[in-house]
């Protein structure tokens, strides 16, 4: 049982965790300090999130392991994000494709987690929620200005919209650790998340005049911790300092 | 004659509890936002409680604005030294995320201070979703008061402020978030 919440709170904080990363790499690299500013404070968000998640998911494990072992001393497989978080950046209009589709989910899950039986759960989502609004507002109203913008930049973020769309069939493709969490009050059921997620996003696809990608089956586990050569590179970054200096600190 | 012994010393206890509280929040009060020194974290709404416990020590609550916010570790760090300045005897400082923290919190005091500090306090009670998933209201600049103002950038240089821009006198100015 506390098996099954420790993977299922993985999946969750891994998931920020991973995308928090990513986005750091854009820190002195934005097309405008503006938006160096908002991504490196969306990142900042995301890591606050995942270190309370791995900090629970620490706990729950019951095996003296804390935040930073989590982050830092975790293997490849061990990683139970979804998979469309490790995904390259790309270009600046590839960054907010991937940004929309994690905030939309993460806005809906949690809002709905906001009643889980797990106290801790509810709390962490109640919090997180209040700062995924501004990053989905911040992300949707970039893709509306790129897609609704010239041909160049509707056509890149279309591009990128074809080959990112496939792997949010992950975060909805129910497994059985999903079952037991919402069975037990926990999560909710994907299901529902699946359809409010659709509406939103469809919504922002079509003020941003861009074409909802047609349903491709796929089968990504990045929840069951198999991933794309890209998660090695990112852990080989985030984790160095600690896998070369053990136990260093500020 | 054994029994007013009892009240005697229960009411001295309590009142050197009453003392110690009286300590602790002035001391808590003294604690600057590192980011916003013109605010104390009692301004802002961040100490959530002080809770004597039976062993006489102090239970504080402390919340976090964002959770990723770097100033938070500096916040508790202060708010522990300052309690052991005050001499407040034994405390723990604990992390309370739920309810959340919110920018409706912040005092009155805390309000005017942002605003002579320059920064453009919280619209109030704003923070349902579909409001903020719109975009907000025009913000008066606190300058000219013109509302012909821009938002420049939805995050600023701290996580709870957006970056702003008044066209009518030209100045740029920062706006402390709803959330």
């Amino acid at each position: 049982m506390s098996e099954d919440l420790f993977r299922y709170v993985l999946r969750l904080g891994d998931l920020s965790l991973v995308l928090g990363q990513r986005l750091g790499e854009w820190v002195g690299h934005c097309p405008a300090l503006e938006e160096d500013l908002g991504l490196a404070n969306i990142a900042l968000d995301l890591i606050g999130q995942a270190r309370l998640l791995l900090s629970y998911a620490g706990e729950v494990e019951g095996r003296g392991r804390g935040e930073d072992e989590m982050a830092f001393l975790r293997e490849h497989g061990e990683y139970l994000n979804a998979i469309l978080a490790e995904q390259p950046n790309g270009d600046f209009g590839q960054t907010i494709v991937r940004q929309v589709l994690i905030d939309a989910f993460q806005l809906e899950l949690y809002q709905r987690m906001v009643t889980s039986t797990d106290e801790r759960l509810a709390a962490i989502a109640a919090k997180s929620v209040k700062e995924i609004q501004y990053h989905l507002r911040y992300s949707s109203a970039w893709l509306v200005r790129l897609g609704d913008g010239t041909e160049e930049s509707h056509a890149r973020v279309q591009n990128s919209l074809q080959a990112l769309w496939p792997y949010t069939v992950e975060f909805f493709a129910e497994d059985e650790l999903d079952r037991a969490m919402a069975e037990r009050g926990v999560a909710p059921r994907l299901a529902e998340v699946q359809a409010a997620w659709a509406a939103r996003i469809d919504a922002i696809l079509a003020e941003a005049t861009l074409e909802r990608p047609a349903h491709r089956p796929h089968s990504w586990h990045g929840k069951r911790g198999q991933h794309s050569e890209h998660l090695g590179y990112i852990l080989a970054e985030m984790q160095h300092l600690q896998r070369a200096y053990p136990g260093a600190r500020w | 004659m054994n029994s007013p012994a009892p009240v005697t010393v229960s009411v001295r206890a309590s009142t050197d509890v009453d003392r110690r509280l009286a300590l602790a929040w002035a001391a808590l009060a003294s604690v600057e936002d590192p980011e916003i020194p013109a605010l104390s974290i009692v301004d802002l709404g961040l100490i959530r409680c002080v809770t004597p416990r039976s062993d006489g020590g102090f239970d504080v609550g402390l919340s976090p604005t964002y959770v990723g916010c770097p100033a938070t570790e500096v916040i508790r760090r202060s708010v522990e030294e300052a309690l052991k300045n005050a001499g407040v005897g034994e405390f723990a400082v604990t992390q309370v995320l739920s309810p959340a923290w919110s920018s409706d919190w912040i005092s009155e005091e805390g309000r005017r201070k942002l605003a002579s500090y320059g920064i453009v306090p919280p619209d109030r009670s704003v923070s349902s979703m579909r409001e903020v998933l719109r975009g907000g209201r025009p913000v008066a600049c606190p300058r000219c008061h013109s509302i012909d103002t821009q938002c420049v950038s939805e995050f600023g240089s701290t996580p709870c402020k957006a970056l702003h821009r008044c066209r009518a006198c030209l100045e740029p100015f920062e706006y402390f978030k709803c959330i």
